[in-house]
């Protein structure tokens, strides 16, 4: 028998369960004084290059009912599609845009809003362009491994059409559950965990 | 090869079997939070491979000390002092640099500092719940706090929690993002918790349970813990696969 590949096993994941605010977001947990601020709570400041939009909706169970217990995390480019990461290769990012944001879902009405910019265009690795999209990972009480989705712009209907991950999906109707909803500056974007209209997930 | 700077090939596909499937009845949450179509799957991009960094000005001096760091002046959380430590190492088994830990965990009673928490145990007015770290240059953390306590949580009738702390752990791209839950060595709630039974698979637990390291307890004051993670490792890109001519 060959010998075994010297290679570690990913730790496998745990729900990040009913109180992962007190992690990732303890001053809205009302925890006070320990960090100055939520990570993540700002992306933007008055310098940051592009399209202001707000981002918001809401992530609903099996039953339709909003979470209210969710932690939700976007990356994105900036304005120019580059990522404002060390393991970005192709140039330097705008240094006013974090590129990545974290809230979570009100106590009382389930609703996730985030300020930021539209994103630029990022290549797919074959060269051909991606449309303007936003990572998404969700987190919550009964999430047993965090979920990842996308949320591509309802005003990139071109863009959309040519996307080589948006083309791939074998069930095109589905499409519709990664698209943001322009109305003003504002996206909406809701989330179905599961049911009529469930959101397509990713395995990245 | 060189060892430094971050990789930036594609990750190693996550192994779904390892982790824990999304729909477990016996974890009751799970049953309507638990997507039910196929995930689909893609080569990672740059959206994938890149991922926010944290440097370590963003620290406070007690940030790692929850003994402290929600304590009045002088005082401290009450509890079983221990210290916690380990590598944060990839798939191919090297340390990961700058990773931020975020950490958060009941009291020494059981109980969480939320809004929505009911247990009967009482809160400690010196201990908040929360800290977090960056891991240095070799991929080694650690973080002082107090033993979390067990306590019970409406699933069944009669559902308890092994001691825990939660983890939230950042590695150098959004394809890598954890969140997961440590235990303790020989705690013998561990096989009875529906939650840690989500997974499926004795050596995947085996990965979450903490060892007692004498080696590291520091004396007359604390006990250590060693925990290590596993992020998901990265293919070099010395070959990846492009077009002649590119």
């Amino acid at each position: 028998m060959a010998p075994p590949l010297d290679q570690l096993k990913e730790t496998p994941s745990q729900t990040a369960g009913p109180y992962v605010h007190i992690g990732c977001t303890p001053n809205f947990a009302n925890i006070a004084g320990v960090y100055p601020a939520d990570l993540g709570a700002s992306m933007v400041n008055e310098k940051t290059l592009g399209d202001r939009i707000d981002i918001e909706g809401k992530i609903f169970d099996g039953t339709g009912t909003p979470l209210k217990d969710a932690l939700v995390e976007i990356w994105q480019a900036d304005n120019n599609g580059l990522y404002n990461s060390p393991a970005e290769t192709r140039g330097d990012a705008d240094p006013n845009f974090t590129g990545w944001g974290r809230q979570p879902t009100d106590l009382e009405t389930g609703v996730y809003r985030f300020k930021t910019i539209k994103p630029g265009f990022v290549p797919f690795p074959d060269g051909r362009m991606q449309a303007p999209h936003i990572s998404f990972w969700i987190v919550a009480r009964g999430i047993n491994l965090g979920l990842n989705t996308r949320m591509y712009f309802s005003d990139e209907e071109t863009a959309n059409a040519q996307d080589p991950i948006l083309l791939r999906i074998e069930h095109q109707v589905r499409v519709e559950t990664l698209i943001g909803r322009r109305k003003g500056d504002i996206f909406t974007f809701d989330i179905h965990l599961q049911g009529e209209g469930e959101t397509i997930f990713f395995d990245i | 090869m060189d060892n430094e700077g971050p990789e930036t090939g594609a990750f190693f596909a996550r192994d779904r079997q390892w982790h824990p499937k999304a729909l477990v009845p016996e974890y009751k949450t799970s049953i309507l939070r638990s997507p039910q179509k196929a995930p689909i799957s893609f080569s990672n991009t740059a959206s994938e491979i890149t991922g926010p960094a944290f440097g370590h000005d963003i620290l406070g001096e007690l940030d790692n000390d929850l003994i402290h760091n929600f304590a009045e002046p002088g005082k401290s959380a009450l509890g079983q002092r221990i210290v916690v430590h380990g590598r944060i190492l990839d798939e191919n088994g090297r340390g990961v640099p700058g990773v931020l830990l975020e950490f958060w965990q009941a009291n020494a009673g059981g109980r969480y500092r939320h809004k929505n928490e009911g247990y009967l145990a009482p809160l400690d007015p010196n201990f908040g719940g929360c800290g977090r770290t960056i891991t240095d240059k070799t991929g080694y953390y650690v973080f002082r706090t107090v033993k979390p306590g067990a306590y019970p949580w409406p699933n069944g009738v009669n559902d308890w929690r092994p001691s825990h702390i939660h983890f939230s752990l950042f590695g150098s791209g959004f394809a890598q993002r954890l969140i997961t839950q440590m235990y303790f060595e020989n705690d013998p709630l561990i096989p009875l918790c529906p939650i840690v039974q989500t997974i499926n698979n004795a050596a995947a637990i085996k990965q979450l349970v903490a060892q007692l390291d004498m080696a590291n307890t520091i004396p007359m004051d604390a006990r250590a813990y060693k925990f290590d993670i596993v992020l998901r490792g990265q293919r070099s890109t010395m070959f990846e696969n492009k077009r002649q001519g590119n």
